[in-house]
């Protein structure tokens, strides 16, 4: 999809932030109600980390509330591109885990924002894309260096020995 | 359409309760609850004028995670609970919530006849081959291979095709979303509350626990490749060839929806006794 | 003949021949004459054509039972007629009409003892353009039983859309060859009052409306169909609906769907679409919505005899549901009463937001009877709605137990109505305490329940007690008013909850009970043996149907242990 404006990309670049706050924040409830605590909070914390950019937006743009996208918008891919999946998750999941998803969500913002500052878009377009790619290259090394942090999941690891407990 | 609702009157968190979903972490239940919170806003509808029907199953866990109006019933039976609501109060938006075991097995014969009734219901019907809630039987869309522990050498039964029946019962509008595509749905909700009837959404919704292979179906779904028809014959030839993982709307009828509505009133009861007087 | 209070004839003959429609002319005609009475049924197994009669009884005073003999048995033909003996028994004075073109009446006929009176049914009405029997025999009955030609007339006008002037001719006819006849004669009719010709079927829809129902879902089962027909444009007038479901599943779903959304909701049925319904009556019971259920009892188990009568679905009307399911249960005790205990039960199902269940049966709900108009008092039985509320609680622990309902639509107060347990605001819950508390509480709501005096009709004094319920009540309180005194009748139309200290008090003094049901097993005894105390010695006076008891057959066993006591 083109971007016309600074505007235009902005508020894109706005809701990029808000869907993964959310989406985050999805999991950690999620997590928490399967009491695997530990994940849950990392993926709280990305959530604020998220939600920290989403307000950076508005403030750099000083905007009260972000302008909608035009009816028409639509993401490429099924979501918006820092957006994780649904069945990225698993109840055993350790830290790792989350970071992997997150590190793949960086990535894929990489790519988008890549894209559009080598496109046909307007030079303040592309301008502000480069600068918002670059963020995300920060972001990605950050995560790379907060795995190395993390233990490796030993094999195995989604193993339970005990069947599901559901019924109805 | 899936633009954010910066303008909406209430955002797709408003729509969702305070109840903690306790379905498993990576379920595609969870990704079809966002899309019915998104498509409420988009509608720019209020809680209260939305009830949210289901029967028993993961899947029909639906309603309390929304702050909607909620019926959890009991299994197979959301269908008719959801038409006596909307004959009663039709200006309410009724969205129903089945898993193909709720809505093709224990209640197939209702599903036939609210294709046939044609009352203005939102269907969807979560369908991930197995039934999970009971810890992982075969359902009718299993396939007959399946290995599970009821049927250790699968079913050897062929799937049930629910576009297909639905086509010929007389449902008037077939949709096949996927969890994968929170958005898609919600396009797809959205379109299916505003479409006057009966709109039958069968979306693709992994079950990991049970299933974890359909973690893979994000790789083998693709958008329809042709517009919808409004031509029951085509669609049939199209549904019967179709390789299950079509997204998009397939067939759109014109029929008018049923809605039993009563009239104003013109007596009251007590004037009905002249029909016994003598 | 002297006059008697009372008389019973009974019209036969094949499909075609039109025994119905004479019949129900013939009852109108009583009706018009002053006279209460009605009229049952019963038919052979074939869809068209098959052998059917039209059992009349004619009185002057209100009764919906039948009578022990009947005086006249017309035949238009004898084809399978035979197969009704039971059902038709007649004694040595009664009559037989027959029309000799059909040969001679069956020997299970004349063996009684009764008359044979041929009268040539077919010829006469030949001799007229356009005239059938069966108006032959209208008239040859109406003449037998002394109605006057009149009120015959008076009812052929009102029933016939064409053929009139053929059909009253050909009762002429019939009612001049009467007066040749000895036959039987009516008291003066009593005094005149308001009156409604009704059956039992209709008297149920009547009361559903009267009660607030305006929403229905069914799907057709005999004899609970033309309920559901009455009902069907009758509520298409008040501003309601009737929406046929795939199968009885449906319909009680739909009727929980309807009524969860605010309007008070009804669906009826027989013994085998009870049984499909179960599982959902449970639903409004944990998830506290309102339903009434008319349950119109047939001969069970499974099909059974689907068009005849009996009192077998009080076991899974009180105890069918799984799990503990406090909820109502309420028997009509006489054909009219079926307005008033079904607009209760829609009352209290409303009020006390819980299914109830009205349990009806073939023998009311396919009777065609005149009696006293009914009055209803207006009851102010409805459903506590919950305004908008801060912090509202769907399934507040109330002292009643009764919480108030919101109603979609409603700002502020959306819930999950649900079958899963769940705490106070509606909230699944596997806890301990909160699954005891819901428990409690729809408990409590259901056993505050104060009936006042209509839990059951208490009539006469006496040492010796009957205790019945339903269609049974008839001929046990004609017994009674021709034994005299030293009876009292205690009929139950509060079934559940039971009312076990009413009963007692009922029963003060009261030496030996005799309970009356029309069942195999003794549902009702067993009943009323692990509800309450029966004092004294406890006796049981049961069958199953189809048969309808005999007012003699009850007078015959309470004279029998008053003498052996
Ligand atoms: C009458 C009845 N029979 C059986 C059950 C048990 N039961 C609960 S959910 C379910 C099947 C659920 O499968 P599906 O509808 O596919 O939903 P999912 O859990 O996969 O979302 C069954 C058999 C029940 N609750 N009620
Ligand atoms: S068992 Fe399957 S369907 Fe049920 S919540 Fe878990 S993943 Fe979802």
């Amino acid at each position: 999809m083109p971007v016309p404006s600074l505007e235009d990309f902005m508020s894109r670049a706005y809701t990029m932030e808000l869907e993964a706050t959310e989406r985050y924040a999805q999991f950690a409830e999620q997590l928490d109600t399967h009491n695997n605590r530990e994940v849950a909070q990392l993926f709280r914390k990305l959530s604020e980390i998220e939600a920290l950019h989403a307000k950076r937006i508005l403030e750099e743009m000083g905007w009260p509330s972000v302008p909608a996208l035009p009816p028409a918008f639509a993401w490429s891919g099924a979501e918006a591109p820092e957006t994780a999946p649904f069945d990225s998750l698993h109840y055993l999941m350790q830290p790792y885990h989350a970071l992997e998803i997150a590190l793949r969500c960086e990535l894929e913002a990489v790519k988008y924002f890549d894209d559009i500052a080598a496109g046909a878009a307007p030079q303040r377009v592309r301008a502000a894309a480069k600068e918002m790619a670059d963020e995300e290259r920060e972001h990605v090394a950050l995560i790379k260096q907060w795995m190395k942090k993390v233990p490796r999941p030993a094999a195995g690891w989604d193993e339970d020995p005990d069947p599901p407990r559901i019924a109805g | 359409m899936n633009a954010p609702f910066a303008a909406a009157a209430l955002q797709p968190k408003d729509f969702k309760s305070g109840y903690k979903p306790v379905w498993c972490p990576g379920c595609g239940d969870y990704s079809v609850l966002t899309g019915v919170t998104k498509a409420l806003a988009m509608l720019e509808l209020r809680p209260e004028n939305v009830a949210v029907v289901s029967g028993i199953g993961c899947s029909s866990r639906i309603p309390a995670y929304t702050n909607c109006y909620g019926f959890h019933g009991v299994h197979g039976r959301a269908l008719p609970a959801a038409t006596g609501l909307k004959v009663a109060r039709p200006e309410l938006t009724v969205l129903v919530a089945s898993g193909d075991g709720d809505g093709y097995s224990i209640g197939g014969n209702h599903f036939l006849h609210a294709c046939r009734r044609n009352v203005d219901l939102t269907y969807i019907v979560m369908d991930n081959h197995v039934y999970g809630m009971t810890k992982g039987q075969p359902s009718p869309t299993t396939e007959p291979d399946w290995r599970s522990k009821l049927a250790p050498g699968g079913t050897g039964l062929r799937e049930f095709h629910p576009l297909v029946i639905a086509l010929a019962s007389g449902a008037n509008f077939i949709a096949r979303g996927f969890s994968g595509d929170p958005n898609g749905l919600a396009a797809l909700i959205a379109e299916a509350v505003r479409h006057p009837g009966f709109y039958f959404l069968e979306v693709l919704s992994p079950c990991v626990t049970f299933r974890p292979e359909q973690r893979g179906w994000k790789e083998a779904v693709h958008p329809a490749p042709v517009a919808p028809t409004d031509d029951p014959g085509r669609a049939a030839r199209r549904l019967m060839t179709d390789d299950g993982f079509n997204i998009g709307v397939l067939y759109k009828g014109s029929r008018a929806p049923f809605t039993g509505m009563a009239a104003a009133p013109t007596d009251s009861p007590e004037d009905l006794e002249c029909l016994f007087r003598l | 003949m002297k006059p008697t209070p009372s008389v019973s004839v009974a019209l036969a003959g094949s499909g075609g021949a039109g025994v119905m429609t004479a019949g129900n002319m013939l009852l109108e005609a009583a009706a018009l004459a002053g006279y209460y009475g009605l009229m049952t049924r019963t038919s052979g197994p074939q869809i068209r054509g098959g052998e059917a009669a039209a059992m009349l009884r004619v009185a002057t005073f209100p009764t919906d039972g039948q009578d022990d003999r009947f005086q006249v048995l017309a035949a238009i033909d004898w084809q399978n007629v035979g197969r009704f003996a039971a059902e038709l028994p007649l004694a040595p004075g009664s009559i037989i009409v027959g029309d000799p073109a059909q040969g001679e009446p069956p020997e299970v006929f004349t063996r009684s003892g009764a008359r044979y009176l041929p009268v040539p049914l077919k010829q006469l009405a030949g001799q007229l353009a356009g005239a059938w029997p069966n108006m032959v025999a209208l008239g040859v009955l109406a003449g037998l039983i002394g109605l006057s030609f009149e009120s015959v007339e008076a009812a052929a006008k009102k029933a016939m859309k064409k053929g009139l002037e053929a059909g009253i001719a050909a009762a002429r006819l019939g009612f001049s060859q009467a007066s040749s006849l000895e036959g039987f004669s009516l008291e003066k009719p009593p005094s005149s009052s308001a009156r409604w010709l009704i059956t039992g079927n209709e008297a149920a829809g009547y009361g559903a409306l009267r009660g607030g129902v305006r929403f229905v879902a069914a799907y057709p089962i005999t004899p609970a169909t033309e309920l559901l027909e009455w009902l069907a444009p009758a509520l298409a007038k008040v501003g309601g609906t009737l929406v046929q479901a795939e199968d009885e599943l449906a319909s009680i779903n739909m009727a929980l769907g309807a009524s969860y959304g605010g309007v008070p909701s009804l669906t009826a049925t027989s013994g085998p679409g009870l049984a499909l319904m179960i599982e959902a009556l449970g639903l409004g019971v944990a998830a506290e919505v309102p339903v009434v259920v008319v349950d119109v009892m047939r001969t069970g188990p499974s099909t059974g005899i689907a068009t005849k009568s009996e009192q077998a679905d009080l076991n899974i009307a009180l105890y069918g549901m799984h799990g503990d399911a406090p909820h109502i249960v309420v028997a009509p005790n006489s054909l009219a009463d079926c307005v008033a205990a079904t607009a209760w039960a829609v009352g209290l199902a409303e009020s006390l937001q819980v299914p109830a269940i009205v349990l009806s049966d073939q023998y009311f709900g396919q009777a065609r009877a005149v009696v006293d108009a009914p009055v209803l008092e207006k009851q102010s039985l409805e459903r506590l709605k919950a305004e908008g509320a801060e912090g509202y609680k769907r399934y507040a622990l109330t002292e009643s137990g009764i919480s108030p309902m919101a109603i979609p639509g409603t700002r502020g107060t959306a819930y999950t109505a649900d079958g899963l347990e769940h705490n106070e605001g509606g909230t699944p819950s596997s806890q301990t305490a909160d699954h005891l508390a819901q428990m409690d509480k729809r408990a409590r709501k259901v056993s505050q329940l104060d009936p006042g005096d209509a839990w059951a009709s208490i009539e006469g004094e006496g040492e010796t007690a009957v205790l019945t319920f339903g269609s049974c009540t008839g001929p046990v309180r004609e017994a009674m008013a021709r034994n005299g005194k030293g009876v009292k009748l205690v009929s139950l139309r509060l079934l559940s909850p039971a009312q076990p200290e009413r009963l007692r008090k009922a029963l003060e003094g009261v030496k030996r009970v005799l309970v009356v049901e029309q069942n195999h097993s003794g549902q009702f005894l067993r009943y009323l043996r692990s509800e309450y105390q029966l004092p004294g010695e406890v006796r049981s006076l049961r069958r199953p149907g189809p048969l309808p008891f005999r007012p003699e057959e009850v007078r015959q066993e309470l004279l029998n242990w008053e003498e052996t006591a």
